[in-house]
Order: C-alpha cells, then structure tokens, then sequence
C-alpha cells in the first residue's frame, strides 16, 4: 500500500469548517437522507414487505369483513375504507424510523457519526426525513391498490391535501418511534416496543369501522386520538364524506402538539444516549 | 500546546456502577504513536470515546491539539479521526459511497469527497470492491474501508481503537504496514490494543491500563527495564522439584522467583554472575534443573508483574484473568502469554 500523503504540523486554531451553520446543518441532513434511502434502495425486500401488508389489509377488508360493515358513504365502504388504510399503513411504516435507528446504534454508525463534525440534528432528521419520502412512494402504491378495488376520490385537490395532511401526521409519528429506537436495545426490541402503541391507535378509532359502532367508553377516545382525527379528515377530504374543517384543524393541532414534544425529546434522547 | 493529546484525571462511571475510568492520566506528543494497552474491560474504549467527544467524562479535562473536549467538541471533531473495533461502516452502502459519505459530513465539497474516496480506495486496495455493497466485504476489508473512512479528512490526529482485533495474521501484518506509512508522515495516532506485540511492534510510547488506571507508563524499552534485566527460565522437571527450587531460592533471592508450571523464572538484576550463584544454590539443595535458558523480558512479563494478571484475554487453556503471581500460588501461572517470545 502506498504511503499516505499526509503532512500535518500541529494546526492551532480549529479549521473554518469546523464552524457549523444552517446552511451545513442542511447540507448534512441531506447527506444523511441520502445515505437512508440508499438503504431502502439496496433492501428492497423492505419497501415489499411493508407494501404487502397494507395490500393485505386492504383485501381483508374490501372482501371479508368490509360486507358486514354498515357505512353510508359515497361509493360504499371502499371509499371507508381506504383513507384509514392510508394513515394506518403511515402509522406502521413509522416502525421503520425505530428500527433504523436501532440498528444504526447496534452497528456502530452512529458512534461514527458523533466523532464527525457534522450536525448533531442531522442523523435523526435524515431518518425522519427518509422516511417521508419512503412514505410518499408508498402513498403512491396503495392509492394505485385502492383504485384497483374502487376506490374512487371525490376531488383531486381534496386527494392531496388528504395525502399530504396525513404525510405531515407520519413525520410527527417518525420522531415518537426515533425516542422507541434510541430507547431499544436493539432492532428487534424497538419493534415489539411499538406495537402496544399501534394497534390501539390504529383499531380503536373510525379506521376500518364506524366509531359509532363502538361501546360509548370507548367512542371518546376512537373519536379524539390523533389517528382517528387525520383517518377523518382524511375521508372528509379524499371523498367528500361530510365537512373537514373540524377534523383538519384537530389533526393539524394533534400534529404540532406531537412535533413539539417529540422533537425535542428525542434529541435530548439521542444527545444523552452513550 | 505541547502535547497533541492531552487527558487529565478522567473519570467516568457508567450506570449500574461500573467504574470504567478512575482517573486515567495521558500525553501523547505530535507526531508519535501512543499505545493504550490493557486487557478487555480496563478502560481503554472509554477513554477513546471520551478523546473523540462521544462520551462526556464525569470528571477530568481532556485536550485535543489544545481543544477541551468538553467545551469544544466540534473543534475536536474537525480534526480527528476515528476507527473503532467494530469497524462503523454502512453494510448497505457500497465501500465508495461509505466514504463519500464520511467525507460529505466533514464538510468536503461533494466532488471532493468523491476524489477522496478514489484516492483512499486505491490506497487501501479497495478499489476492485469499491461499488460492492459493504455488506459483502470480508472483515479485513471491512477495518481497512473503517480506517479508510477516518482518514477522509486528513486528521492530524487519529484514534484506532483495537484496530485488529479479530483479524487473521495476513490482514493484521497488511493493517500494520498502513498504520506505519501513516505515522512516519507525521499523524499523531491513539492506538488502543490488548496484543502486547502490536503495541511494542507500533507505539512510542505506552501506557499499560488496568481497571481503570495507567498502572504504567513509559517506552516498550523503559517497562521492559522496570523489570530487571534478563530472565533466568530453570525447567525443574516436575512440580515437586519446581516447588522446592523456588523454595530455596526465594530465601535468598532479591527478588521473588516465579513459578510456572514446572519452570521457575529468575530476574537476574546482578548479570552473569547470578546465573553461577543460582546454580550453586540449587545444586547446594541437590535441585539441578533439567534445562535452562535465558531471554529478555517480553512485555508480557512487564504486564504480568504489574497486573498480577497475564495479558492473554483469550484464555486458551481456561484460566485468563486468573493467572496467579506465582510464589502467592502453588499452582502457579498457567497461562503463559502466548506472544512472541524472544530468542
């Protein structure tokens, strides 16, 4: 191997570069979204597999048990149906930030990472960033599974605001599952942590049924919690199922209210993490 | 600023009581080689993650080319580099976007980073293997891409922790060779290794870590001198004979003899002469030894007598870290350090 041209004396003061600004903190936030959907791009096998399962839902739903669900909704129970297989694929895709992390812990990288003088914001930005756009590709997906079952949207601007409300509420729930994967001891512990907080806020709200089909104890907190909201106001928006306004404007509190506590406390999590 | 690494009484204790640094004490000049050497568990990661600003100390200061890596990390960051033991690479990556990537982060213009990465490929004969997803590499491969990686922005300092640990003894003699090319050009490098060979083979100077603490510090020459001289080896036969050797020469003897396993191993401070009066004892009480032998001490013996403990981590025939000081023990030091020995 060839001798390294390297010719250091002792540099005193620290190097220009050394001095962080917005402007490298962006930079470095790329890089690190980069380097996390090259990931995706070499196991593919991931973005299938968390495509199969909404699939799944969606058919579950549609085939067998969406018959015995009484709605009165344009288009019948597909159009029910599908605004709350977006948001709950959302919601399980959000595993995929805790579990990246996770790993990036167990293998070392982030360690690397700490040594560099990059932004210290920039490894939990570039995984929830990553991960939104992952999430795009998979909005893209299971539209085109809705459609082939009839789902029909109502207005194609009410579509995207629905897409991109539900985006927003994904991102939020990415930084509640990066404090799971910075608290996991590994990969697999971050994945069975998440799921007691999943499946109530995924089932126990207007989904895949109507909330008013549920026990009154339980109708307060399938009406109210965050998934519920955005699955409302998403249906409210994609196929014009009765106003939005309310839904959106909670949604979108549900959504700030989340970024603002978990924000922070995932990167005093990740600050504190030795 | 004298010393390009500089570290003064750290301290860190980790949750659950473990006390991994009890006042650990280091300079390290420009331009040299530095080798922490301790067993697994004395200390030596803590306190390289304490120099690199990944860990904070409990208490104690620590400068890196006059930066506090406390108060001013990001001034530490920009000018070290890192390879650690468990070689933090993205397997998902491919080895030159692992770089780019490194390089990027420390603040290199893209197209920088990209001719870095080439530069350091070939370097670090990568080049073949460069666009192969990591996750295919051997584990040689793997150290070299991690070496590669901290070495993107040509740090005036360099922290290699355990960099060959694991590794067959081709890939450590090739890893070796860069190690070497990198400091006779002027890298003041941190080496921490549990091989005692590795670190007389590459350090200046060493500081030997034990639970915690530099039990001892000074060039491989100059620990090997605290020692005494030469090592007088007498193989006694059988362990009754090997007992009553030692028997009658720690009577007489300035220092303890050590026992090991059916060999006793005299400290000759007086030269030559010692070895006629050893011999004269011993033949006095009817014990001549079978064999005999003289060598220099290793480092091994350094660590051994100021241990109490044998440095091998892997214990081969099962005792390790319970390796006695002999003449405490009768049955002695069994695990006899398996580095090199010298003729």
């Amino acid at each position: 191997m060839s001798t390294a041209t390297v010719a250091i004396a002792v540099p005193a003061a620290p190097k220009e570069r050394a001095r962080m600004t917005p402007w490298r903190a962006f930079l470095d936030i790329l890089v690190v979204t980069e380097r996390n959907l090259i990931a995706y791009t070499r196991i593919p096998e991931s973005l299938f597999f968390s495509s199969v399962q909404p699939v799944m839902f969606v058919l579950l739903f549609r085939y067998v048990f969406g018959g015995a669900i009484k709605t009165q909704i344009p288009g019948g129970y597909v159009n029910f149906l599908m605004p709350g297989i977006f948001v709950q694929t959302m919601a399980f895709g959000a595993v995929s930030t805790s579990i990246g992390l996770a790993e990036d812990l167990q293998k070392g990288i982030i360690e690397r990472f700490r040594s560099l003088p990059m932004a210290r914001s920039a490894v939990l930005a570039g995984r929830t960033l990553a991960d939104l756009v992952r999430n795009v590709f998979v909005v893209a997906i299971i539209t085109g599974v809705g459609y082939a079952v009839g789902f029909r949207i109502q207005s194609v601007p009410g579509y995207f605001a629905g897409i991109g409300l539900l985006l927003v509420f994904a991102y939020a729930l990415s930084w509640g599952f990066a404090v799971i994967g910075l608290s996991a001891a590994n990969s697999e512990t971050a994945q069975v942590m998440s799921f007691p907080i999943l499946f109530p806020l995924t089932f126990a709200a207007g989904t895949f049924v109507p909330v008013s089909s549920m026990p009154g104890w339980l109708q307060g907190f399938a009406t109210y919690q965050p998934v519920s909201e955005v699955v409302q106001s998403a249906r409210a928006l994609m196929v014009a199922d009765g106003p939005a306004a309310n839904h959106v404007i909670a949604s979108a509190a549900w959504c700030i209210g989340l970024l603002v506590v978990l924000v922070p406390l995932a990167t005093w999590r990740y600050k504190t993490k030795s | 600023m004298a010393n390009a690494i500089e570290a003064t009484d750290l301290v860190k204790v980790f949750k659950g009581g473990v006390r991994a640094l009890e006042g650990v004490s280091l300079a390290v000049e420009p331009a040299t080689v530095f080798g922490l050497l301790g067993p697994n568990g004395a200390g030596k990661t803590t306190a390289v993650r304490i120099l690199t600003t990944i860990l904070r100390p409990d208490s104690g200061s620590a400068h890196v080319l006059g930066h506090d890596v406390v108060r001013h990390p990001e001034a530490v960051r920009a000018c070290i580099g890192l390879a650690g033991q468990y070689a933090a690479v993205d397997e998902n990556l491919t080895g030159r976007e692992n770089i780019r990537m490194v390089g990027q982060l420390t603040h290199l213009s893209r197209a920088e980073a990209s001719r870095r990465a080439d530069e350091l490929l070939a370097q670090f004969e990568l080049t073949d293997a460069a666009n192969r997803p990591v996750k295919t590499y051997s584990g040689g491969m793997r150290r070299r891409l991690d070496l590669a990686g901290a070495l993107v922005d040509r740090p005036p300092v360099l922290f290699l922790d355990e960099p060959t640990s694991g590794l067959d003894p081709y890939s450590r003699a090739a890893l070796w060779g860069v190690i070497e090319d990198l400091t006779s050009s002027g890298t003041t490098v941190l080496l921490t290794t549990q091989y005692l060979e590795e670190a007389d083979r590459l350090a200046d100077r060493l500081a030997v870590v034990d639970h915690g603490r530099v039990i001892a510090e000074g060039t491989s020459a100059e620990l090997k001198a605290r020692l005494g001289a030469t090592v007088l080896d007498l193989q006694m036969g059988d362990d009754v004979r090997a007992k009553q050797a030692l028997g009658v020469l720690a009577a007489r003897w300035p220092r303890d003899p050590v026992l090991s396993g059916t060999m006793v191993e005299l400290q000759l401070d007086g030269g030559a002469r010692m070895v006629t009066e050893a011999l004269g004892l011993l033949d006095e009480a009817d014990l001549v030894p079978a064999t005999l032998a003289l060598r220099e001490p290793s480092l091994d013996d350094v660590f051994l007598a100021l241990t109490g403990h044998g440095a091998s981590v892997e214990p081969e025939d099962g005792v390790g870290a319970a390796a006695v000081m002999a003449g405490a023990t009768a049955g002695g030091r069994t695990s006899r350090p398996r580095a090199k020995e010298k003729s």
